[in-house]
């Protein structure tokens, strides 16, 4: 029969393996990935393993068990993988098993078994049932034996992480076709959902809320490829930080009724961690929370409420942390601001509306911030890293070992990149060569990875006649556009209504400048004259520079015969 | 900075849309991106002083290498481009000749049949005598068209019989070979329908040899079983096999028809059941006849089945073969088993006669040492009387140690006595040792020495007393 002969296609998986959730995900026929639910329902499985009597718990099931059975709960050892216990931070793990020396590292010691002598796990072991875990609800839910897949890690995993958490994922039978970067599985994640197969140039922030640490890093994103320019991270701020103001919001209400703090008491802490964090992720979703617990400490029960405003009140420090570390990457990267075009949000503190909307405020209007709060097509942050791997995955699947071994070496990743920008000397749209106005029409951008090759069409001249096509390196300025005392008069006269505040406005715009970022030409690189063009006729220009900077530049007139070409000798590097 | 990407018009159509060629793979990046601009060139105004219409000013800046992410469908083929040294046209043409390449290999093969005109002329009210794979060009696949070819084939043939195209081509406005195509599209794409229809599909039915058709069984009987297999609902099927099968594959063949469980309905045979509004018994009474059909159909069927089996065993000459195999096993058996016994009985009486043998011997040496024995005794006898005798001899020559002349006769009987005493008290060696130190002395004190001396031996081991001996002592 036919059918039996074709190879069989492989079913790889992404998995997203966090600190505190890990997820799941597979791209099915139509291209779309899609984040799959373990036995119980869930897209974000606790990274958690339990040991109650004989039996392993995993996931939501086996986080429960960190009120009644913490001992021998395993919990936040994602960041423990290949490093010596002295270099561990063993805080998060304070009320789950604790960390404990071993030759290869860092270990868990649970009772896994009941009658025997407690068990000493390693990182890697725990990595590996964890996996094995996620691998078999993946299998469950496809029906099919996975084949391979690819695991996301943050930007901060050395080279030996990797590797362990490679064989890691091999214990159990699973082969790691690739490990990739979670912010840029996250920028894979929406560039997938572009329709269009030629993505254009844009710089990204990414902003990862997790759990346990706060990631950041801006990536160029160049005609679809990605380059990370700088990375920030902050291991002390994360979900838990804020599920701990809460924490401590509803221990000082309960000590006032009961006179007895719920924190002293290492189940009670627990057992209100638990049910803060699910307050928190309510805030996210509606304006206020009802939190209830019964016997919370001391016997009594515990019955409160909170709104969203008292949460950002209280956790006001720590989004201020949040806009902080963006700032900082955005610095590292030796970028300003206004040249973020996108900011991606992920990570399931993302959700949090307060942590969307302020680093909203800190862009310019004209930046994308994709997060929930801030916009209506964003994709679940949570979800993003495991999409972006099983778009990797499904891309890959098809390949041999040796290939995408070939593929990620660094032969072929290290690539030189464009310091300045290219671009194409424009005419002013208004004639009046504002101070405003974009002088160029950039074609590549700086950052941009060569080879690398663009083309646009410009509509000739206004009159018809010659037309002259001046490349140059481009430098970016940013403008005061402030509007003047008028303009903003004539803006604020819509507002009469309400005069009151409208002296408040005004102190406000005051000190509030308003920038453009436009583009300035730096140096010229070449020139080229293209005769008798026609009246709104188009021109045709493309730009090719290759792997030794050789520029081409050629240029023809849409539908007529004949054209420049060019060629600027690349640098003996 | 103002971008407008390009988008090719979205036109549909409202009724029967025609399908689009599915997505292009996302790794697959063919045509060159050109980005539309309102923005203008600025027009040559001072005199263009170049000899050449392009001058050079300066090289680009120095570079900074970076790494990149090896993620996402562009990095990999950058990578292709850079791990097979291709420029961007270059690898744009290689790609694009291999979809192309894969595109036709796709179209090509599996559905390409010739259209008989006279399926073309089909009315398409006739659907329930219409064939469904015919009409889309699956006739060769039939039931085991996969739902994948099906739709690639009735992409195929509404992009060439779309009423619109026909019209556009000037030909007259026929849309009854498209709603063909619709409806074994209907019918193919619901699982039920299709089921319904594979029931009763004639075309895919093989018809079984008759019993007496000569040839080799397995290529008369394969196909048979093959097509029939269709309808079991419990999968694997086992298949007919060939001469290498083993008896346990055969029976288990013959036990899986003989038991089969068929999902084969006869519903798509049904007589057209009147509405509701028309006569409710009318109704009742064609919806009776159509489950009675059905019911018949279906016992009919089994019996075909039945039959097909029947004559498969019957010759199924494997089976003779097996039962040869078996009665040669058996009789071999039985051969190996009657020489065994045959070769425990010999050993047996092998071992007994052996046993008898070694009896006899050891009876025979027994009695020829028991001979020896009594002759040694004898011997033994004669010669302690021939010993005794010496030691008598030995007084009577010492005359009896008296010192002269004739011994009186008590001397001669105190003397013989004490021989006889001393005879009695010696054994059978002692005596033999006696006699010889006795044999050829002449002198009676040297025999009577030897006689006291032997006394005293005697004495000394407590056999005797001297007090017993009266003359010697």
């Amino acid at each position: 029969m036919s059918d039996s002969d074709e190879p069989q296609q492989k079913t790889v998986i992404g998995i997203a393996f966090g600190n505190s959730n890990s997820s799941i995900a597979f791209t099915g026929p139509d291209g779309k990935a899609e984040v799959i639910a373990n036995e119980e329902g869930d897209r974000q499985i606790p990274s958690v393993l339990s040991y109650v009597g004989d039996e392993e718990y995993h996931g939501a099931q086996a986080k429960s068990h960190l009120v009644r059975n913490p001992r021998n709960t395993i919990a936040f050892f994602r960041d423990y993988l290949g490093k010596s216990f002295a270099a561990v931070d063993p805080t998060n793990a304070h009320s789950s098993a604790h960390p404990i020396q071993h030759d290869t590292g860092v270990a868990f010691s649970v009772q896994e078994k009941t009658d025997e002598d407690p068990a000493t796990l390693t990182v890697s072991e725990v990595t590996t049932r964890h996996i094995k875990r996620l691998s078999d609800s993946a299998a469950d839910f496809l029906g099919k034996p996975i084949d391979g897949c690819v695991i996301t890690v943050p930007t901060d995993f050395s080279e030996s992480q990797r590797k362990l958490l490679s064989e890691a994922s091999k214990g159990c039978g699973l082969t790691v076709l690739q490990i990739i970067h979670e912010p840029v599985a996250a920028l894979l994640a929406y560039a997938a959902r572009e329709e269009t197969s030629h993505p254009g140039d844009k710089t990204v922030l990414v902003v990862d809320v997790g759990g346990t640490r706060t990631d950041a890093a801006v990536i160029a994103a160049r005609g679809g490829m990605y380059t990370l320019l700088a990375t920030q991270h902050d291991y002390e701020l994360g979900g838990r930080q804020f599920d701990e103001v809460l924490v401590d919001h509803f221990s000082k209400e309960f000590m006032k009724k009961h006179k007895t703090d719920p924190r002293e008491n290492e189940r009670s802490l627990a057992k209100l961690r638990l049910e803060c964090e699910n307050t928190k992720k309510t805030l996210s979703l509606s304006t206020s929370s009802q939190i209830s617990i019964e016997s919370l400490a001391d016997g009594f029960d515990f019955h409160s409420s909170v709104n969203r405003l008292r949460y950002e009140l209280l956790s006001k420090k720590l989004v201020d942390q949040v806009v902080g570390l963006v700032e900082s990457v955005v610095k590292k990267a030796d970028m300003d601001l206004m040249d973020i075009n996108e900011v991606i949000l992920a990570g399931g503190t993302s959700h949090t509306p307060k942590v969307a909307t302020r680093i909203q405020q800190l862009f310019p209007s004209t930046t994308v911030v994709q997060s929930p709060a801030t916009s209506t097509t964003a994709i679940n942050p949570a979800e993003l890293c495991a999409r972006g791997a099983a778009i990797q995955a499904s891309l890959i699947a098809e390949f041999e070992a040796e290939d995408i071994e070939q593929s990620t070496h660094p032969a072929v990743t290290v690539t030189p990149h464009l310091t300045k920008s290219l671009g194409v000397v424009i005419a002013s749209p208004t004639g009046t060569n504002d101070k405003a106005e974009d002088k160029v029409y950039v074609f590549l951008e700086s950052e941009t990875a060569v080879p690398a090759r663009r083309t646009a069409t410009f509509i000739g001249t206004r009159e018809g006649g010659d037309v002259l096509i001046r490349i140059v390196e481009v430098r970016k300025e940013s403008v005061d556009v402030t509007p003047t005392k008028e303009e903003k008069a004539k803006i604020n006269g819509v507002n009469e209504d309400d005069e009151d505040d409208d002296e408040d406005f005004d102190e406000d715009d005051e000190d509030e400048k308003v920038f453009k970022r436009v583009t300035e030409v730096e140096r010229v690189i070449a020139e080229a004259e293209l005769k008798d063009v026609k009246k709104g006729a188009k021109v045709e220009v493309m730009l090719n520079v290759a792997g030794d900077l050789t520029l081409t530049v050629t240029a023809r007139v849409v539908g007529g015969q004949g054209g420049v070409r060019g060629t600027v000798p690349g640098l003996t590097l | 900075m103002e971008k407008k990407i390009s988008k090719p018009n979205d036109e549909r159509r409202k009724k029967n849309p025609l399908p689009v060629q599915s997505n292009q793979p996302a790794n697959c990046i063919i045509a060159m991106n050109v980005v539309a601009t309102t923005h203008t060139l600025p027009a040559l105004e001072a005199e263009w002083s170049h000899d050449d219409a392009f001058h050079i000013v300066e090289q680009l800046s120095k570079p900074i290498h970076r790494n990149l992410e090896p993620v996402g469908p562009h990095y990999l083929a950058h990578a292709r481009r850079k791990r097979h040294h291709r420029t961007f046209s270059e690898d744009d043409r290689i790609v694009a000749a291999q979809q192309a390449k894969n595109v036709e290999d796709a179209d090509s093969g599996e559905i390409s049949e010739p259209e008989d005109p006279l399926l073309l002329s089909r009315d398409p009210k006739d659907w329930k005598n219409q064939d469904h794979y015919a009409v889309l060009g699956l006739s060769k696949y039939r039931w085991k068209a996969t739902d994948e070819q099906i739709k690639k084939a009735h992409r195929k043939k509404v992009l060439k019989h779309h009423p619109d195209k026909k019209a556009a081509a000037g030909g007259i406005d026929d849309d009854n070979f498209f709603k063909c195509i619709q409806k074994a599209m209907e019918i193919l794409t619901d699982p039920v329908k299709r089921r319904q229809y594979d029931s009763v599909d004639e075309f895919a039915d093989v018809e079984p040899p008759s019993r007496k058709a000569k040839g080799n069984i397995y290529k008369l009987w394969n196909p048979v079983f093959d097509s029939e297999g269709r309808f079991s609902k419990k999968k694997p099927v086992p298949r007919f096999g060939d001469d290498k099968s083993t008896k346990p594959e055969v029976e288990e063949f013959y036990n899986f028809w003989y038991n089969f469980d068929s999902w084969r309905t006869f519903e798509y045979l049904d007589e057209d059941v009147p509405d509701d509004n028309e006569n409710r018994d009318q109704k009742r009474h064609v919806e009776r006849k159509n489950k009675a059909a059905r019911a018949k159909r279906k016992t009919e069927d089994t019996a075909r089945l039945r039959k097909i089996v029947d004559d498969a065993l019957a010759m199924d000459v494997r089976l003779q073969k097996f039962r040869k195999e078996e009665k040669l096993q058996k009789d071999a058996k039985k051969i190996a088993r009657e020489a065994e016994e045959k070769r425990l009985a010999e050993e047996a009486k092998k071992k007994a006669e052996e046993e008898a043998k070694r009896k006899e011997e050891e009876e025979a040496a027994l009695k020829a040492s028991k001979a020896d024995a009594k002759k040694a005794k004898e011997a033994a006898k004669n010669a302690a009387k021939k010993n005794k005798r010496v030691l008598r001899k030995g007084a009577e020559d010492a005359n009896y140690f008296h010192p002269d002349g004739a011994a009186p006769p008590d001397v001669i009987n105190n003397v013989l006595a004490d021989v006889e005493l001393l005879i009695t008290k010696l054994d059978n060696e002692e005596l033999d040792v006696v006699a010889k130190k006795l044999a050829g002395l002449k002198v009676a004190d040297d025999i009577k020495g030897i006689l006291v001396d032997s006394i005293h031996t005697t004495v000394s081991k407590g056999s005797a007393k001297e007090s017993d001996y009266k003359a010697l002592i």
